[in-house]
């Protein structure tokens, strides 16, 4: 039973998968970054297994810097998550309609 | 053998946590559960021999993005239900399925045409974290300075987006001032 490159894919694939739905499901925007963190982790671990299989460190660096994206996207999200909360009193996607999308 | 039964089992851990995250209603539990999937996550990491990784997985999503959510969200309603979008389901399914394909082949081609070879072979007798080193800080050198000054920007970002009115506090306001104060915000984004 060895484990080769595709069971690590194949995984990441079920994750990613598991992340659209979320997206696809969820109202709430708070609910909605989560399901963009699985989005990031999922790609991190085929990143990664593909830099394993292959002996070669770039997969390693570009999970690094999804890493730093995810932790940006983070920090500028919630801040203007709070933001909105404060004016409106729920961060639900349908309020989100001023410009009329 | 062992690392067969390992993958197995943090892979269904795994996704159990992330399906969770996605299917529950309390926003609490959806947080709680993303967690553990990130902590779960890094140990695919320590498997594959990218320790460095792993141990960055633990430190920068379940200590700080965790943390940055678990504090974010004491500012949102989250004792709420969350409200679920009613889409059509058919619709969601096939996108889903039309993406998980374009992803597989996404990742097979390269594969199966079995002509990838390593630009950055790492070195023998050398750990993954002097690797990693030896690598980002020569290759990769630009993109870690530009990684560097765009956290940095996020960092300010966030602390002008959510530093404003911080002394104010909504939850110890009374009704009264909160309504004044609103006037006041009204007034300003009028004029």
């Amino acid at each position: 039973m060895e484990i080769g490159l595709n069971h690590y894919l194949v995984l990441s694939t079920i994750l990613f998968c598991i992340g659209l739905v979320g997206i696809m499901k969820r109202k709430n925007l708070l609910l909605l970054f989560f399901a963009t963190e699985i989005l990031l982790n999922s790609v991190n671990i085929a990143f990664a297994a593909i830099s394993h299989y292959y002996g070669d460190l770039t997969g390693q660096m570009f999970a690094f810097f999804v890493l730093a994206i995810a932790a940006s996207e983070v920090a500028v999200g919630l801040g203007l998550l709070i933001v909105w909360f404060k004016r409106h009193g729920n961060i639900d996607l349908d309020s989100m309609s001023s410009m009329r999308g | 053998m062992f690392e067969a039964i390992a993958f197995y089992l943090f892979a269904f851990l795994t996704i159990t946590m992330f399906y969770i995250t996605v299917s529950t209603s309390q926003a609490l539990h959806a947080l709680t559960a993303l967690a553990a999937g990130m902590i779960f996550i890094s140990a695919f990491f320590f498997i594959l021999g990218a320790d460095f990784l792993g141990a960055i997985q633990i430190i920068v999503y379940t200590g700080a993005v965790m943390a940055l959510y678990a504090f974010g969200m004491m500012f949102f309603d989250t004792t709420r239900e969350v409200k679920e979008k009613k889409g059509n389901k058919f619709i969601i399914v096939g996108l889903s399925t039309l993406a998980a394909i374009m992803i597989v082949t996404i990742f097979a081609a390269p594969i199966v045409s079995d002509n990838i070879i390593a630009l950055y072979p790492s070195i023998e007798g050398v750990g993954n974290t002097q690797n990693v080193g030896m690598v980002l800080f020569t290759k990769y050198l630009v993109p870690f300075e530009v990684a560097a000054v765009m956290l940095l920007v996020a960092m300010v970002a966030g602390i002008v987006l959510a530093g404003k009115k911080m002394d104010l506090s909504l939850t110890l306001m009374s009704g009264a001032e909160i309504e004044a104060d609103k006037e006041e915000t009204n007034k300003k984004v009028l004029s």
